[in-house]
């Protein structure tokens, strides 16, 4: 990558306060997107991926804020951003699709107008320019009779089309950044295929960088260039996905690659076989350890686990990194 | 066909009427399903939404009214049952539902929710229902001191283990489960997941297993169904459904599911469908599956294929099916 990163978090970390102080709920994160490239956020519900983009977007709930850290969108502060900086940037040089399609769409108005509301706003453009624009992006995300959907109101279109008009009014500026949060989870499985196809095309015409945020690795992982797996707040491996996909060196890691039933047509499943599962659940906001997190959970755990606060992120191949003090050995067959 | 399986369907129709003005409309959800389930075997319905595989589901479970056809539970007819006939089957057949969040009442605690159905269908005295209350709890991997808490103070996973002991409360012979993983982290997924694979091999349940997961169903169930439109397209036992798909809907789904790699790249081109199902209301005559199909001629858009076996409990819905080989997905 020549360019510098679009997006660059350094040390973020992110504390919801409550009645007996602040609790983490994430802790000391960093990665870098690039122009053109995708990074996957990995994690089950409550590990913090989705407070993560938020905090990008700077659209914490209340309650919620970065205690520490950076986030810089080319170069410029988004936390330390006045609030019309900020309204500048969201939806101009940054914007996000939500998993719902449903709620994130308003009912009111027809899809032309939500897409020509971006364009208005954020470009200066007028009343028949954006419309015109909002017809054209109608195309770009493959609306068949893109002319008349324009005039549709989200409840007339099915849920593949809601996420296309999603898509739409988030590349309508054509930002730098784009945050997907689960993009495809409330899709059938051929529209999500639709969906992934639609959004790797556009990054490659506009070179966006994408977050994606996801709790199914194997998903992702044609269009993630990079990955980074969370787990109670905390980012335990990092690296280019292929090389985590193929050898995870956490057992956390590993354990949610093997856990999921993955299709393997050709093969004889073997039928009735319990799965490989990771006993007990992650750790609730406010409950967790200094020590690391997963070792209550974890079929490698010593006794530095148990004494030793959690260690960071370290490097232990030139794409990998992970923070254990016992990681799955690195094979070395070639 | 000799002995009676434990669950058979036969020519299931469920209509609906969507509107009456200014033309009537009626939504097809299921259009002629047939299917049986042996006691102790897991049927799987694979489909996307609007697939009918829900409404299949519901009408098994007696919860929507069936337009036409059979519904037999050890080969009696369920489908006129009402009142207590109709509790009396309740007590062999129990659902899971989707969400865990919304299927269980707020106010109520976990015991109270689990001896709702051992009150209701088998009238027992309280000290018989707080030990099944308690042993219940134990088969799902609760505490005894759940039965105190209420639905907030449970995970997700927790919560769907809840689900699952008030199903099980009646010693049912049949449970529905509808999406009973999806909602779940896939970490959570597979506890419960083996949580129903124990719980079969430990009491000889028989799962109508709904879902729109490939790989969960592989792993799951003996025999698979597919459905589009209401229609089941294709049904197979596991090795020969996983092995040798016949139906190019099918085809679409597994290329769709496929790990990510060059494999699932270089099927996509060819085999992905494009576009999204047609309404359920007044379905196309043809194959319904013409308007997506990648392999699409003339006669599908004219005559709706009959389902049609090409090996041993193998069946398809396609006019091609011998015409075309399928994908070497292995």
């Amino acid at each position: 990558m020549s360019s510098d990163p679009v997006l660059v978090l350094d040390d973020l970390s992110i504390a919801l306060a409550t009645i007996s102080g602040e609790v983490p709920v994430v802790e000391h994160l960093s990665f870098s997107v690039a122009q053109g490239s995708t990074i996957a956020l990995v994690g089950e519900s409550g590990c913090g991926k989705s407070m993560t983009a938020l905090a990008i977007m700077n659209l914490l709930p209340q309650g919620f804020r970065c205690s520490g850290g950076r986030i810089l969108l080319e170069s410029e502060d988004v936390v330390a951003a006045t609030p019309s900086r900020r309204r500048a940037l969201r939806g101009n040089r940054m914007s996000m699709i939500f998993q719902e399609p449903m709620t994130a769409l308003n009912p009111v108005f027809t899809v032309g107008e939500q897409i020509a509301e971006a364009l208005r706003a954020h470009q200066n453009l007028g009343r028949r320019a954006a419309a015109a624009r909002a017809l054209d992006m109608l195309r770009a995300v493959q609306i068949p009779a893109a002319e008349n959907r324009i005039k549709a109101y989200p409840h007339q279109l099915s849920g593949g089309m809601r996420q296309r008009v999603m898509i739409a009014i988030a590349l309508a500026c054509r930002p730098k950044l784009l945050i997907a949060d689960e993009p495809t989870t409330a899709l059938d499985v051929t529209v999500q295929a639709q969906v992934f196809d639609l959004l790797a095309r556009l990054q490659e015409e506009m070179s966006t960088a994408i977050i994606l945020i996801t709790h199914d690795l194997g998903a992702v992982a044609d269009i993630a260039d990079d990955v980074a797996v969370l787990y109670a707040g905390r980012c335990i491996e990092q690296g280019a996905t292929r090389v985590v996909m193929e050898q995870p060196l956490h057992p956390y890691t590993a354990g949610l690659m093997v856990c999921v039933p993955h299709l393997q047509p050709g093969v004889m499943a073997a039928r009735h076989r319990l799965l490989a599962e990771i006993p007990g659940m992650v750790p609730p906001l406010g409950q967790r350890p200094t020590i690391c997190a997963f070792s209550d959970r974890c079929t490698r755990v010593g006794n530095d686990c148990l004494s030793e606060p959690q260690p960071p992120l370290f490097t232990l191949a030139p794409t990998q990194a992970v923070a254990c003090l016992h990681p799955l050995q690195r094979e070395t067959t070639a | 066909m000799s002995a009676p399986a434990l669950l058979e369907v036969d020519g299931l129709f469920v209509h609906f009427e969507a509107s009456r003005r200014p033309k009537p409309a009626v939504v097809h959800a299921v259009d002629g399903v047939s299917f049986r389930i042996p006691r102790g075997t897991t049927f799987g319905i694979v489909g996307e939404s609007g697939s009918g595989k829900s409404t299949t589901a519901q009408a098994v479970m007696r919860l929507v009214p069936t337009t036409a056809g059979a519904i037999r539970l050890d080969g009696r007819n369920i489908i006129d049952l009402n009142g207590v006939a109709l509790h009396e089957v309740r007590k062999s057949l129990q659902m899971i539902f989707q969400d865990p969040f919304s299927s269980l009442d707020p106010r109520r605690r976990a015991g109270n929710l689990i001896a709702e159905p051992i009150r209701l269908l088998e009238h027992r005295s309280k000290d018989e229902t707080a030990a099944r209350v308690d042993e219940l709890l134990a088969a799902v991997g609760l505490q005894p001191s759940a039965a105190s808490l209420f639905p907030h103070q449970f995970s997700g996973g927790q919560r769907q283990r809840l689900c699952i002991a008030r199903a099980l409360a009646t010693a049912p012979a049949l449970i529905v489960c509808d999406e009973a993983v999806s909602a779940l982290d896939v970490a959570i997924q597979a506890q419960i997941l083996n949580l129903l694979l124990r719980l079969q091999a430990e009491r000889g349940l028989a799962y109508l297993f709904i879902s729109h997961d490939l790989g969960v169903v592989q792993h799951m169930c003996d025999e698979i169904a597919v459905m589009y439109l209401g229609q089941i397209i294709e049904q197979a036992p596991n090795s020969a459904f996983f092995s040798r798909p016949h139906h190019p809907y099918t085809w679409s789904l597994m290329t769709a599911a496929l790990p990510a790699g060059p494999l699932r790249q270089s099927l996509k081109k060819s085999y992905l469908a494009t576009g999204e199902p047609p309404s359920p209301i007044n379905p196309p005559n043809g194959c319904r599956f013409a308007s997506r199909c990648p392999f699409v001629v003339t006669r599908c858009r004219e005559e709706a294929p009959e389902l049609v076996a090409i090996g041993t409990g193998h069946w398809v819905a396609c006019h091609r099916h011998d015409e075309i080989d399928p994908p070497v997905f292995a």
